[in-house]
Formats: structure tokens, C-alpha cells, sequence
């Protein structure tokens, strides 16, 4: 019972954190010097003009009033409209976030795979050349500027050796070839069956999410050597080796399968951390996700798109934060 | 006689300490030992070092002036003369990553300056208080963490203006929460002991407790979270001079570097990829620094 407890009770933290979110995020957009106004209209429009803007964007209301306004209009899904592209910011977000889900997803995917054996590695070999040897190449995936690692991977892999394709999405042969259902181009190519642009969509994807991935695989194998480190000196570990099981069954089997659901906790916070490094990745792949349109946004001073956008990535940070909370208190039986 | 013979090691080192201070310097040598044996820690704490004589030096040891243009010797390789090359305008390099390092570095302290006492001091109070005051506190330190890093720090410096102050305040408002809940979480295992039980008993006031007796027990914990820290703040510095949002150029901040100088990765890598180096460099340091300094000051978490 105490469980259902602590879980309803971070349930309903949930709303109150959102509100939170709401507040910081609009009191940004307020507390901006630059007048919200001369950025859509110009600073040489007439000062009746400029009346009737701010009329119009509800400026000449007191602060609590324009909160209302910006959360009831939240609630409709209007987050105001882009001066960059004219387009309703829910709009242009609904656009471009499938392809930063795509990249992050394919990214922890990646850093998993490597990330999760090397921490197990590193733990079996605690205070070895091994060990030492992970730890310094995790670390380093930890200290690198992912723009760096970004322009590098590009100079190198692209255009010197030619292995990757380069920057975007899709090649221009292939842009808008397949119909939009999903918004993952992986995806939605196979759903039309066209292999041809599904390999080139893997082939977009493969260096931005491997560089992303090497950003987040130092916390998930630092973790799972931490874990295993646990696993390994508990006492089912000495009886299943005093049985006589092989070592690597110990491992993968006993130890492992006990750090399991752990592990399923630290991949929800990396997922949430990838969003952040996404939006570096993105400006220098050129890839047109959520990351970008950001970053454009900013340098235009386009403040209901960087608004927009950054609520919609603290939200969706908040709920995998979330998430992970709730399936470590749900699965794993040792916390109460 | 014996006195005479018995060395600084074997002083620092007795088990019957005949003072407070001798007892203390002791406990001090033996991390130093510990940390010592700890040869990746020990390269972080020399790179860093260097860094920080290098930064502070910077006059003396730069070999032109950091803006001084030469357009007609402009994104040069490297050379005697100039050892890391020049950039697009024909600025020495060396001497522009020197500067910068000042630029970096003095954000990287103040941020920690502004940071580390509020969340030491909203956390200790949060748990030592408990009640409504620590949720309302929380509550706060949930939302400012439930945005990620730099996103929050994007908008906040596009709402102000870009540059080092807006980007040195954004990145301390999004930096305290890890601290305060790092010392409320340290305060409230500190409260229930016993000797708090007997200081409150001589009749100390809750802020005399807070401040004299439990503060100084989070220190330990606070250093490692500071230094690991530091890397994260050099890393979020640089991506907001990178995208334009931090230290604008002609700045010789080394993520407003790599900015202007990207679109040479092809023909002269080495002007935008040098500055990128120094980023690796000094934060790689601050995480080999930080990490063995939690394995000597905080064991429980090795």
C-alpha cells in the first residue's frame, strides 16, 4: 500500500512541476527587452500600428490577466504563431519533433548496445587495464563537445573517406518521395514498401545518431558497471559460482537479470538527457527536428517558437523524468 | 631526541594525534595519499592546473595580440610562428585560445560562485526545516530541474541578450537545483544524529545549527558535485557561444571559435577543430579531477 501512496503522491507533483513549467516558460517570453510588437511589425511602423499590435497580442493587459490568456490558449493547443515561418507554432512542432524522436530513439538504441556491455565489462574486470581503459573512453564521450564530435565525424566519415551521406534527412532524390504517417522516415518507408528510401533514411541517420549516442552511452555504462558492482558482490552471485554454473551464466543470467529493471530506469533519463544533446546534434547535421527549429527561432528572435518549443521539450523531459520514477517504484520490489 | 627525528610523514600519520590541528592535517594527508595513487585523477588535476596558469598568464605566455589581424597570412596551418595556425582573419590562434581560456574559466567560476552557496543554502534549510517550507522549496527546485540544461539557458538568453553575463546567469539558473537537492538530502540524514541532539539541547538556534554544524558535514559532497559540474558548465558555456547565444565574436570564447570558423572544417580543419580541442581537454580534466575525488572524499558511491 505504501507504494500506491508514494506513487500517487509523485502523480500529483506532476501537475503542480507542469504549472511550474508553464509559469517560467511565459515569464521569459515577459521579461524579454526586446518588444514582441517590433519584432513582428518592424521598428518603423507607425505608432497607431503599433497600438493596435499590441491590442491585438493582449500586451495592455496586467501580467496575471495575459497568464490566463496564454494558458487557456494552451490548453486549446495554441501556442501562438511563428513570425519565421507564419505558421501556428503547434503546427510547425508537430512538423519537425518526429524527426528528433527518430534520431534520439535510434541514438539510445545505438548506446545501449555499446554502452551496456562495456559497463558490464568494465564491472567483471573492476580495477583492470580494462576497466581503467572504459572508463577514460566513456569519460571522453562525456567531455567532448558533441559539435565537435559532430564536425569531426563529418570531415572524416563524409568528406574525406565518403562513408556517410552527409547532412539532412534524405537525399534530395528521395525528399518527399514516401507519404507522411508516422513522421519517422525509417518508418514510413517501409510502411510504402520503398527499400530504396529506407536505406537512405538509415544511412541519413546513422552518423548523427551514432554521435549522439557516444554522448549518452558514458552514463548508461557508468551506471551498469555501478549496478553490476552491486549484483556481483551479492550473495545469489557466490552461491550461483559455488554451484559450479559457468561464468558468463553468472553474469548475464544471475547478475545482469537482477540489474535489469535498473537499468530500464537510468535509459528513461538518458532518453530525456538525448533531447538536449539533439539540439546541438541537429544544428550541425542540419537536420530538421524540434533541435533546429529551435536554434533558428533563436537567432531570429522568434519568441512564440522558442516558447513553443522549449515547453514542449520540458514536458516531455518532465514525463520521462516521470516515467522512470514510476517503473523503478513499480518494478523493482526492493524499493518501498 | 626522538622528537627531533620523527618526520613530517610520521607526524601527519601518527594514531595519537596530540592536537585537533594535527589530527586534522593528518585526515587531510591520507585523502591526499589516496588521491594520489589514482593516476587519471592526478593527470586531471595537473591538466587543470596548467590550465589555470595558463588562463592566468595569458599576457606573458600569448606570442602576438589576440586581435591583431593579418589578413595576408589568414587561416595559416601551424607553424613556428604561430604554433595552433591562425584564423580568418589572420589572428594567432595560440593567443586567442589563451585569452579564451580566461573567458571560460571566469564563467565557469562565477557560475559555481553564484550557484554553490544558494543550493547548499536552500538545500540545508529544506532539510533541516521539513514541512511546508521544504515542499514549497522543492517544488521549486523540480521545475527549474524539469527542463533540460541548456534548453532552459537558450531561452533565457534569447529573452535577455546574448553575451557572457546573460549566458553566465542563464547557466546558474539552471544549475542550483542538483545542489539543493544534494545538501537537503545530506541535511536530513545529518539531523537525526546524535550530536545535532546535543547542540540543539545547549539551546543553538536552528540557524546556528544549520549554518555552523550541518553546512560545513555537505562540503565534501558539494566539491565532488562542483567539480564534476564544472565539465557540464564549460560544455553548456561553449554550446551557447557555438549557437550564437554566449560570448559574441570577435570574443575569443572557444565555442564562439569554433562558430565562425565551422564552415573551414573542410580545407583548414584545423581552425575550428583546435579551439574544440581545448573544450575536450579542459573538460575531460574536470571529470578525471571530480571522479577521483568522489572515490577519496565519498566512498559509499565508488
Amino acid at each position: 500500500m505504501g507504494r500506491l501512496r508514494t506513487l500517487a503522491g509523485t502523480a500529483a507533483s506532476v501537475p503542480i512541476t507542469l504549472f511550474g513549467l508553464v509559469l517560467v516558460t511565459f515569464l521569459i517570453g515577459r521579461v524579454m527587452p526586446i518588444d514582441p510588437t517590433l519584432a513582428i511589425i518592424g521598428d518603423h511602423a507607425p505608432p497607431d500600428v503599433v497600438a493596435l499590435v499590441r491590442l491585438e497580442l493582449g500586451l495592455d493587459r496586467s501580467l496575471p490577466v495575459q497568464f490566463g490568456i496564454y494558458v487557456l490558449n494552451l490548453c486549446r493547443g495554441d501556442l501562438g504563431r511563428s513570425v519565421m515561418t507564419g505558421n501556428p507554432v503547434t503546427d510547425d512542432i508537430a512538423h519537425f519533433f518526429p524527426a528528433t524522436i527518430e534520431l534520439a530513439t535510434f541514438a539510445i538504441i545505438v548506446a545501449v548496445l555499446v554502452g551496456v556491455p562495456l559497463g558490464v565489462l568494465a564491472a567483471v574486470r573492476q580495477r583492470t587495464r580494462v576497466d581503467h581503459a572504459i572508463r577514460v573512453f566513456c569519460l571522453a564521450g562525456h567531455s567532448i563537445p558533441i559539435f565537435l564530435l559532430g564536425l569531426i565525424s563529418l570531415l572524416v566519415l563524409y568528406a574525406k573517406l565518403g562513408w556517410a551521406p552527409g547532412t539532412g534527412r534524405a537525399d534530395v532524390a528521395f525528399q518527399g518521395m514516401v507519404p507522411t504517417v508516422t513522421g519517422f522516415l525509417t518508418v514510413d518507408s517501409l510502411i510504402a514498401g520503398d527499400w530504396d528510401s529506407f536505406w537512405d533514411a538509415l544511412a541519413h541517420l546513422a552518423q548523427p545518431a551514432g554521435v549522439l549516442a557516444y554522448f549518452s552511452m558514458a552514463y548508461i555504462a557508468r551506471m551498469t558497471r555501478a549496478f553490476m558492482l552491486d549484483a556481483l558482490a551479492g550473495e545469489f552471485v557466490i552461491t550461483a559460482r559455488a554451484k559450479g554454473l559457468s561464468p558468463l551464466r553468472v553474469i548475464w543470467r544471475h547478475a545482469f537479470g537482477n540489474i535489469a529493471v535498473r537499468l530500464i530506469t537510468v535509459l528513461a533519463l538518458t532518453y530525456a538527457g538525448l533531447l538536449e544533446g539533439a539540439v546541438i546534434t541537429e544544428t550541425v547535421f542540419s537536420w530538421p527536428g524540434l533541435g533546429q527549429y529551435l536554434t533558428v527561432s533563436l537567432l531570429d528572435a522568434d519568441m512564440n517558437a522558442v516558447l513553443g518549443a522549449t515547453l514542449v521539450i520540458g514536458v516531455t523531459y518532465l514525463l520521462l523524468n516521470l516515467l522512470a520514477d514510476v517503473l523503478y517504484r513499480v518494478m523493482d520490489p526492493r524499493v518501498r | 631526541m626522538s622528537s627531533a627525528a620523527v618526520s613530517l610523514r610520521d607526524w601527519l600519520l601518527t594514531d595519537t594525534p596530540a592536537s585537533q590541528s594535527q589530527a586534522a592535517w593528518g585526515r587531510r594527508y591520507r585523502l591526499w595519499r589516496d588521491f594520489r595513487a589514482n593516476p587519471l585523477a592526478m593527470g586531471g588535476l595537473i591538466v587543470v592546473t596548467i590550465l589555470v596558469l595558463a588562463a592566468g598568464a595569458a599576457p606573458l605566455l600569448a606570442r602576438a595580440d589576440p586581435s591583431a589581424q593579418d589578413l595576408a597570412n589568414r587561416l595559416a596551418a601551424p607553424s613556428a610562428a604561430h604554433w595552433f595556425g591562425t584564423d580568418e582573419l589572420g589572428r594567432d590562434v595560440f593567443s586567442r585560445l589563451l585569452y579564451g581560456g580566461r573567458i571560460t574559466l571566469g564563467m565557469v567560476i562565477a557560475v559555481v560562485l553564484m550557484v554553490a552557496p544558494v543550493g547548499l543554502a536552500i538545500g540545508c534549510v529544506a532539510g533541516y526545516a521539513g514541512g511546508v517550507l521544504d515542499r514549497v522549496l522543492m517544488r521549486v527546485t523540480d521545475v527549474f530541474l524539469a527542463f533540460p540544461r541548456l534548453i532552459l539557458a537558450l531561452a533565457f538568453v534569447a529573452a535577455i541578450k546574448p553575451g557572457v553575463s546573460s549566458a553566465i546567469f542563464a547557466i546558474a539558473l539552471t544549475a542550483w537545483p542538483p545542489y539543493a537537492r544534494l545538501a537537503r538530502a545530506e541535511t536530513m540524514t545529518i539531523r537525526g544524529t546524535d550530536f545535532i541532539a546535543a547542540t540543539r539541547l545547549t539551546g543553538a538556534s536552528a540557524t546556528r545549527i544549520v549554518f555552523l554544524h550541518i553546512t560545513p558535514l555537505c562540503l565534501p559532497s558539494l566539491v565532488v558535485r562542483v567539480t564534476l559540474d564544472m565539465s557540464s558548465i564549460i560544455l553548456t558555456a561553449a554550446s551557447l557561444g557555438f549557437l550564437g547565444m554566449g560570448a559574441q565574436p570577435p570574443s575569443p570564447e572557444w565555442g564562439a571559435m569554433i562558430a565562425t570558423a565551422r564552415r573551414f572544417i573542410l580545407e583548414q580543419w584545423w581552425v575550428p577543430t583546435i579551439p574544440g580541442i581545448a573544450i575536450f581537454v579542459a573538460s575531460l580534466a574536470f571529470n578525471l579531477l571530480g571522479d577521483g575525488l568522489r572515490d577519496v572524499l565519498d566512498p559509499k558511491q565508488r
